[in-house]
């Protein structure tokens, strides 16, 4: 059987056709849900996409966290199911409590779009299972608000628990400064929960799995959940 | 009973505010010298409209923590707009 994965369509979501798109690239069935859905169609994971869900009033995120489908996430994410949140899905999971910490503006206040590369800091997540640990995945962002924070001691509690899933680094796999492209604390990409299926980071996979028209560093992210699904299945 | 309230949202103090930096960075070049602490909010203001005082005042507060404002980066200040306290 094939994996369903579902994304999630919010008013101002802008990558959900990539997201969806990348789900069958990858050999996956991709499942369209609408914000004011209440469940997620059987789906056996979902992804939160980029974008500006309702605009970002408030805070990014904030709004979005409320909508109906949330509650479907949320269901989903408690029975143990694989969450991806890619950008501005990473931020409304933070917000809806899911993952810890917040995305604040970026360092030097600028938008930033560009390919970076991520180092894989944990492969005990349905989305990084069949990754090589350590393994350097080259990935575009596009952000204005991608600082990862948190207060000190979780930063201690992600650090000494090994939530961070990913850390931006240079093109060799060393974690720099100059490769932060953000500030994000310790150079956080991207973390997972403490149950390890709810997955946030702020580079996009989906637009890094199609060779004819970028890097592929997003392929392991979609192989890993497919296969990770289809053994349950 | 409406009353009127007004909540001001800030990052929390130990953050580094960068839109509160390029203020702060921009000053001296208008030539205001001697000017920290920038910080850049928000004000929201809005009416509730309950049988109390008390009881608007309780809805606002709770509004200002778990929606108006994120406690992992945000310090909110709730104002009555009629006693401005």
């Amino acid at each position: 059987m094939t994996a369903r994965v579902a994304v999630i369509t919010f008013p101002g979501s802008l990558d959900d056709r990539d997201a969806m798109r990348a789900v069958r690239f990858m050999g996956g069935e991709a499942v369209p849900v609408w914000h004011a859905d209440t469940d997620l169609r059987d789906a056996d994971a979902v992804i939160l996409p980029g974008g500006f869900a309702y605009g970002d009033y408030l805070r990014t995120g904030a709004i979005a966290r409320f909508a109906p489908a949330m509650g479907a996430v949320r269901e989903h994410a408690e029975r143990g199911g694989p969450v991806l949140g890619i950008c501005n899905g990473f931020q409304i999971l933070c917000e809806a409590g899911l993952l810890p910490g917040a995305l604040i503006r970026n360092r030097g206040l600028a938008f930033v779009s560009r390919r970076v590369h991520v180092r894989v800091e944990t492969t005990a997540t349905p989305f990084t299972s069949s990754v090589e640990l350590g393994e350097v995945l080259e990935v575009p962002i596009k952000h204005g608000e991608g600082q990862f924070v948190a207060e000190p001691e979780d930063i201690r509690r992600i650090e000494e628990e090994g939530l961070v899933v990913f850390r931006y680094c240079s093109a060799e796999g060393v974690v720099t400064e100059e490769a932060n492209p953000n500030g994000a604390t310790n150079g956080i990409a991207g973390l997972r929960g403490e149950a390890g299926n709810v997955v946030g980071l702020m580079p996009h996979p989906e637009h890094a799995v199609d060779p004819d028209v970028g890097p592929t560093g997003g392929q392991p992210i979609f192989e890993s959940v497919l296969q990770q699904v289809a053994a349950l299945l | 009973m409406k009353r009127q309230f007004q909540v001001t949202v800030h990052l929390k103090e130990g953050l580094a505010d960068p839109q509160g930096k390029a203020i702060e960075d921009a000053a001296p070049t208008m030539g205001w010298e001697g000017v920290s602490n920038v910080r850049v909010g928000k004000t929201i203001t809005f009416s509730v409209d309950a049988e109390t005082a008390a009881s608007a005042r309780t809805i606002a507060r709770e509004m200002a923590e778990r929606l108006l404002s994120n406690p992992v980066i945000e310090e909110f200040w709730l104002f009555d707009a009629e006693t401005m306290e």
